[in-house]
């Protein structure tokens, strides 16, 4: 089985130090190392935490803008050099392809693109055909990719990269990092402040000894990266949002620029529109409740025991100190403190409907 | 008082017609930080095989299943407050339920210590 698993460059690393190797989105990953998913979990919220997520897909995009501008929900005039943004790929009808980083790195031009690993193979292939004869798309299948993040990871890139510590976050650039040519946006999925580092595959075990050599990091595996981007209310493309779940009900509408939804010029935009002014479809919120953890796929119900949603990530959120949970809700229940049952292998458990996220964010915004 | 173990890494030690079950240390080091436990109710019947409790991990959750027959007649309250005994001591503090047992030959039928470890080896 494991054979047919794809590596990361940092694959045999993850074994070294005893990395619990795991299939995920067909590579081979560590879901936890020694240290396990609770105490890598406050190691990054207290520390630094090395993450290898280097399946991820990146991509290099030249060309015509508009050609690949009317795939995503950004404004590409509005994304100056220097700048990253938090994007939607969408269907004809509004749906959610994945959801992806564009930025601008390098001073020569040209967007760098991350997208999610299940995603990435129909996502190029999607963009490739819509650009065709007006952009390139170059896949950087040449590069790792690994995230420092945790409250001490400035302190480690003071000493490493001090340059890249003049950036805020959502913003990236092209720095030297132990003598090798890095991109590096300021950015992450934990809701800690962080750095997200492209290297070159050849460099990356050396770079990531060298990260791990600090005495603030420590590696992080899979696991630990569900907790926190739980916690920070961020979206797992696959189960919180999907082809058949758009950015309003994906309550992620602030990732349509404004500029754009005016334009209406995205795909399914007649769908987004109807459901902005409709204000009636499900959306997605943040749920709290007590004892045992509500698990995706749990059914919502209201008090009367009638079925009004679904969790579609859950589990225990180590910061927070309990069980939390996202999932899809019917407009009526939407507002913060509203009591509702988690049907949690049959038993309804009360669970309080909650703002996002259930630990601030400690993003570094100058 | 004798320790059986089954291929699903429940402990099952016996005292008289009443046994202690709870889940092996290798199972709480596979599973890692327990946050929760759901125990059935005092007064249940199983039987062996039967899924009788849920242990939560960080990642998952995962069932635990019946090691013979017979009647709940205690479960351990001080896992709902400190579900980390499990990982703490899993053969002692971090016990799951007290079972009385209908059929003790079912007994023989489970792994001893020695068998156990190399079920795990």
């Amino acid at each position: 089985m494991t054979d047919t698993l794809q590596k990361t460059p940092l694959h045999a690393l993850h074994v070294e130090l005893g990395g619990k190797m795991v299939p995920f989105a067909g590579y081979d990953m560590p879901v936890q190392y020694p240290m396990g998913i609770m105490g890598e979990h406050n190691q990054t919220r207290t520390g630094a935490g090395l993450f290898d997520v280097s399946h991820m897909g990146q991509a290099r995009y030249e060309g015509d803008e508009k050609a690949i501008e009317r795939l995503i929900t950004a404004d590409l005039e509005a994304l100056n050099p220097g700048e990253q943004k938090y994007t939607l790929l969408l269907n004809d009808k509004g749906g959610i392809r994945d959801d992806l980083m564009v930025s601008r790195p390098w001073s020569g031009g040209g967007l760098f693109l991350v997208v999610n690993a299940a995603t990435k193979e129909a996502d190029f292939a999607h963009i490739e055909a819509a650009v065709a004869g007006k952009g390139k798309l170059t896949r950087l299948e040449d590069r790792a990719l690994l995230a420092l993040q945790g409250p001490a990871a400035r302190d480690v890139m003071e000493r490493l990269c001090a340059d890249a510590c003049r950036m805020i976050f959502m913003q990236c650039g092209v720095f030297e990092l132990d003598g090798a040519e890095v991109f590096i946006s300021r950015s992450g999925y934990t809701g800690e402040d962080g750095f997200e580092i492209s290297v070159p595959a050849g460099d990356a075990e050396r770079i990531a000894r060298l990260l791990l050599a600090q005495p603030e990091v420590e590696p992080i595996g899979l696991g630990a990266r569900d907790s926190l981007r739980l916690e920070a209310g961020l979206c797992l493309y696959g189960h919180d949002m999907d082809e058949s779940r758009t950015p309003v009900e994906a309550s992620l509408i602030w990732a349509l620029a404004r500029t754009r939804r005016d334009r209406g010029d995205f795909p399914g935009a007649d769908v987004i529109a109807r459901q902005i002014e409709e204000k009636t479809c499900q959306k997605r919120i943040g749920l709290k409740l007590a004892g045992a953890p509500a698990r995706e796929g749990a059914e919502i119900a209201d008090k009367d025991g009638n079925i009004i949603g679904i969790v579609t990530s859950g589990g225990f959120g180590p910061t927070v100190n309990g069980p939390v949970a996202m999932g899809y809700i019917d407009r009526g229940f939407l507002e913060p403190g509203t009591g509702v049952d988690i049907l949690v292998r049959g038993k309804p458990r009360p669970a309080t409907v909650v703002k996002l996220p259930f630990v601030p964010a400690n993003f570094y915004r100058g | 008082m004798t320790t059986r173990y089954t291929e699903d890494h429940e402990w099952i030690t016996v005292d008289g017609d009443t046994a202690t079950v709870g889940i092996t240390a290798y199972a709480a080091g596979q599973l890692g930080d327990v946050v929760f436990v759901e125990l059935p109710e005092v007064g249940k019947t199983l039987s062996k095989g039967d899924e009788f409790a849920v242990v939560e991990s960080v990642k998952a959750a995962s069932e635990v299943y019946a090691p013979v027959d017979g009647e709940i007649v205690a479960i351990n309250d001080d896992l709902e407050g400190e579900p980390a005994k499990v990982n703490e001591d899993p053969a002692g503090a971090g016990w799951f339920v007290k079972i009385k047992l209908s059929d003790a030959a079912q007994l023989d039928g489970l792994m001893d210590e020695a068998a156990y470890n190399a079920h795990t080896a």
